[in-house]
């Protein structure tokens, strides 16, 4: 596991900037953005989830297998999702 | 633990996906769906849940740093945060049941996409539920970790139960950081 010592300043500043994103992800979703509501309100949930990863669960400091690891699990998310995505989008358009 | 980690990441994404698809499916029914949830309730819950993984991070720090007597209470404050997060769902699942949003004989929403927004609900209810189990396990895990500090087992030399417990505890966090933006906001504007 990682030995770096991360100062509470950091973590009280994610912390602050994790809430500050709550926030503003359910003030945008009072704004009628149409189609780019959901994307808008996703971005705000990967920028959050990024910050979890790379300060609280130490991943900015840690080896790199456990990125490889990470990657490949975001590859195959990635991968599962827009493959799912792209059939059904493909049956909705020949319907 | 990341490799774990990484099988945890499949078995929600599987969920995510068939959320994905019938998301595209049927916008009206889903937008509906999420209109009914109780967007004040699942901010203040993101929001709690958020502060749990502060306190989990900052007892990984007490461990890092020697601190028994921190580590101890930020491990009860992580559990109880927890638990505050838990207590939250099951109000709004009781509210389900008395407005009859839960999927089932006794569910019954009134217009044309009301099958449909009923799908929406059986996602509601897999992906919260198997969620809320995850916070259950980890609470479990927690008192593990807490009783093993009591015991004084961890040290800064020593501390990798307790940092891989807190990694699970971020993932949990991290599904429901997604979770809340697919549920609870995607029809909130349409009210």
């Amino acid at each position: 596991m990682s030995e770096h010592v991360v100062s509470p300043k950091t973590y009280a500043l994610i912390l602050t900037a994790l809430l500050v994103g709550t926030a503003v992800t359910v003030w945008v979703a009072q704004v009628d953005l149409g189609p780019w509501s959901l994307a808008v309100a996703l971005t705000i949930a990967v920028i959050k989830a990024t910050l979890v990863v790379l300060f609280f669960m130490h991943m900015k400091y840690s080896h790199r297998l456990n990125w490889i690891f990470f990657a490949a699990a975001i590859l195959w998310l990635v991968l599962l999702i827009s493959m799912t995505l792209v059939d059904v989008i493909a049956n909705l358009a020949g319907n | 633990m990341w490799v774990f980690l990484v099988t945890e990441v499949m078995f929600f994404g599987g969920m995510f996906a068939g959320y994905a698809t019938y998301r595209f499916r049927y916008p009206e029914a889903f937008l509906e769906g999420s209109g009914k949830l109780d967007l004040l309730l699942g901010a203040a819950n993101t929001a709690v849940l958020i502060l749990s993984s502060f306190t989990m991070a900052m007892a990984v720090h007490s461990a890092q740093t020697n601190r028994r007597r921190s580590l101890i209470l930020f491990l009860i404050l992580t559990m109880l945060l927890g638990s505050v997060f838990l207590g939250v769902k099951v109000v709004e699942y009781s509210d389900k049941f008395h407005h009859h949003l839960v999927p089932g004989p006794s569910f019954h929403v009134e217009g044309a996409v009301g099958p449909q927004v009923e799908l929406f609900f059986s996602f509601y209810f897999a992906l919260t539920g198997f969620h809320a189990l995850h916070m259950i396990i980890g609470i479990g895990l927690l008192s593990v970790i807490l009783w093993m500090s009591w015991r004084g087992r961890f040290s800064a030399e020593y501390y990798n139960p307790v940092e891989i417990s807190g990694l699970y505890w971020h993932f949990v966090d991290i599904v429901w950081i997604f979770l809340f933006p697919l549920l609870y906001l995607i029809g909130h504007h349409r009210l």
